[in-house]
């Protein structure tokens, strides 16, 4: 906005920008509340006055904390370790892929610099640290209060680890079938106009309106007992499908697959008919001009909407706590469980930090593809 | 492309589909008029018990189930019309609570209560999400280029949130003395306990619905705030448009067919509501039409599952969100058609 008939008055830019800072304000507490909760005794993280949440002197006079030395070496390492990250990590992980391929150097850079971190932050830092702490003084004294208990007790007692586990099995499943069956479908639709793609199109738009509730009743009867009615078949050796992660993939990829196919069509409608028309007049069948023209340019729109099949997954409750037992639970209805039955406050701050351990991944998830999140969400819109 | 390159392009997809979308719904609709039960046997069992002089012994008819040749439980599948239908809605009780005029009889009755709070829930927040997102993102529009990228980030925040797990989170703050439960009594100077009633259950879930789903709009208005013509906003200004008119009769029209396609998505997933009432534990209180469903589909004490009237919960709820799309869909569908 160049013109200067638009500049606005100080009042309006005030109230903007106070809405603007309250809107942030409501949107992160809940998230670094609970955040911060998950670190304190029961005591502390339900007390009423904030301040004794946030330096939880319940907690530091029983189990510990950081002083003020540790927090500002834990920051300052942090806030190392991350420019490093954004400055050093690109350019060496771009050294060690000389033909311009850095997805799979960035997955063995990017994970290796992690895991050097996490080593750093947690087993060095700490151990440097309890010889530092009594040499200092006053600076070396516990100010805040802080337990890792919580998260110990969910991840090793609790066995969170095979939920972790679960959920990453169904997650990956969910995100590369139905990226390689919507993606095939997507290009389809985008490059034809017949009217069997219309109503494709219109179909799936009235199934993406289903509850799923209604698709979890029509499948719960014949999961239980699929090992009756496929014995004709299949003999003895006939599987159950309920409580099978398979079967959830199944089921997750068909409920995404409507919202995936009017994605992917939206980005595919973006890449150029002429790019695909052109490999065929030059011989290229049209599996050929896919593979050969639109596989090398179709990423940024795969990855987008991978990101939401990712998140679909992940986050879902209603079929995962319905078709899966105990054994095969994914962190989200494992947590739900833990959390109904009868409680004492130590189970709570516990699911707090279950909950907690499930928020970070979608935390880093955003910080790095926020750009594309932000893609996707206008793509359907914003194109019709 | 020819027919035989599409069908092979689009057949997984659709084959997914229609396995696990279109032929689930026919089965519902099938259970929805049927039961399957155990069939039971009537059985004479004499029961002795060892008493001073002998034993005493009584015959008394039981009820047993009968078992097929593996030792399970044979079920039998009849149909039943729409008995399942009546279970599930209730017309006695319906009619004995409109002849006595009575509302809380007829909130007493599960699923009156569910397509009530549903519909409330959906229409009520539809309003509320558009407004915040769309104040958020004038707001984020006006605001300086450098702080743009961290508030989006932000704002995402509540919409990547875990849904289950982003209820929880609000409840947690207001758990027995938790610091907003505290906060607002100190403010209020009385005595609050959030979850103990219906009214202030169901409005933590208003509340955390447009927390979560109002960064969506939010984003889509931005995006479309991006593309708003200039010429059309001087034109405005030499007009003598207020700031409010140029908001009012060139910015918000601009943003129409947005509204319409959030206004689509709200309808499609605020009726499924369903996370809120596990996050919140709100089902002594407040459920939904997903909920009875759900509810339904649990087992029950004696391990059995009441499949039949969950399918005609479900088909009632499907009726419902067609009523309620028809309406807004047959308004695009006529636009579409005369442009």
């Amino acid at each position: 906005m160049s013109s200067s008939a638009l500049r606005q008055p100080m009042s309006l830019k005030a109230l903007s920008n106070g809405f603007l800072a309250f809107w942030c304000f409501v949107a992160a507490f809940p998230i670094i509340w609970i955040a911060v909760m998950s670190f304190k005794t029961p005591v502390d993280a339900f007390d009423s006055n904030p301040f004794r949440v946030i330096f939880g002197p319940h907690t530091r006079a029983n189990i510990g904390g950081l002083s003020i030395i540790d927090i500002i070496l834990g920051l300052a390492l942090a806030w190392i370790l991350v420019r490093q990250a954004i400055l050093w990590l690109p350019g060496k992980v771009a050294e060690y892929s000389p033909d311009g391929r850095t997805g799979i150097p960035w997955l063995i850079g990017g994970g290796v610099y992690a895991l050097a971190s996490l080593a750093l932050l947690v087993v060095v830092l700490p151990a440097a640290l309890t010889v530092l702490n009594p040499l200092l003084g006053p600076l070396g004294t516990n100010i805040l209060g802080l337990t890792t208990g919580h998260y110990e007790a969910v991840w090793i007692d609790r066995g969170f680890t095979r939920n972790f586990a679960n959920s990453m099995i169904v997650t990956t499943g969910v995100v590369m079938v139905s990226l390689t069956v919507g993606t095939l479908a997507g290009y389809g639709l985008a490059r034809s106009d017949s009217v069997i793609a219309f109503w494709l199109l219109v179909v799936a738009l009235v199934f993406r309106a289903l509850p799923h509730s209604v698709l979890v009743s029509g499948y719960l009867p014949y999961f239980i007992t699929s090992a009756e009615w496929l014995a004709p078949i299949f003999g003895d050796g006939a599987p159950t499908f309920y409580g099978k992660p398979w079967a959830i993939i199944a089921v997750l990829v068909a409920i995404n697959q409507p919202f995936t196919i009017w994605m992917l069509r939206s980005f595919f409608l973006n890449i150029p008919a002429e790019l695909d028309e052109a490999a065929r007049v030059d011989g290229c069948s049209h599996f050929g001009a896919f593979r050969r023209v639109i596989v090398p340019v179709m990423w940024p729109g795969v990855i987008t909407t991978g990101l939401f099949s990712f998140l679909l997954a992940y986050n879902d409750f209603l079929v995962t706590s319905l078709l899966l037992d105990a054994q095969n639970m994914t962190m989200v209805p494992a947590i739900a469980n833990m959390f109904n039955r009868e409680t004492t406050a130590s189970d709570e701050v516990q699911a707090i930090a279950a909950a907690v351990s499930i928020t970070a991944p979608l935390f880093v998830l955003v910080l790095v593809f926020q750009r594309q999140i932000v893609s996707g969400l206008t793509a359907g819109a914003v194109k019709g | 492309m020819k027919k035989k390159t599409f069908a092979i392009f689009v057949g997984p997809s659709v084959f997914m589909m229609v396995l696990f979308i279109a032929a689930p719904l026919l089965s519902v609709l099938w259970q929805s008029f049927h039961v399957t039960q155990p069939v039971y046997e009537q059985v004479e069992v004499e029961i002795c018990t060892p008493g001073l002089l002998g034993s005493v012994c009584t015959t008394e008819m039981k009820t047993r189930p009968l078992l097929n040749d593996n030792g399970k439980i044979l079920t039998e599948t009849t149909f039943v019309g729409l008995q399942s239908y009546r279970n599930v809605i209730e017309p006695d009780k319906l009619r004995t609570a409109i002849a006595r005029g009575s509302w809380r009889d007829l909130m007493n009755i599960r699923f009156w209560s569910a397509l009530r709070f549903t519909l409330v829930f959906t229409i009520l927040t539809l309003p509320l999400v558009l407004g915040t997102g769309l104040l958020i993102a004038l707001a984020v529009n006006n605001t300086l280029q450098r702080i743009k990228g961290p508030v989006i980030f932000v704002s995402l925040l509540p919409f990547i949130i875990t849904p289950v797990i982003g209820a929880l989170s609000i409840r947690w703050l207001f758990l027995g003395d938790g610091i907003l439960t505290a906060g607002l009594e100190w403010w209020l100077d009385r005595d609050i306990a959030m979850f103990a009633q219906a009214w202030t259950i169901e409005l933590m879930m208003y509340i955390y619905r447009v927390w979560h789903v109002a960064p969506f709009a939010f984003v889509v208005f931005y995006a479309g705030l991006q593309t708003v013509n200039n010429d059309a906003l001087e034109a405005a200004i030499i007009d003598g448009a207020t700031r409010w008119q140029r908001l009012r009769y060139v910015i918000i029209p601009h943003l129409m067919p947005l509204v319409i396609f959030l206004t689509l998505i709200h309808l499609m997933d605020a009726y499924r509501v369903f996370e809120e009432i596990v996050g919140f534990s709100a089902s002594a209180h407040v459920i939904s039409l997903q909920w009875l469903t759900y509810e339904f589909l649990l087992q029950d004490g004696t391990g059995a599952r009441a499949i039949s009237r969950a399918s005609a919960s479900a088909i009632l709820t499907m009726i419902g969100i067609a009523i309620l799309l028809g309406v807004p869909l047959r308004r695009v569908w006529r636009e579409q058609r005369g442009s």
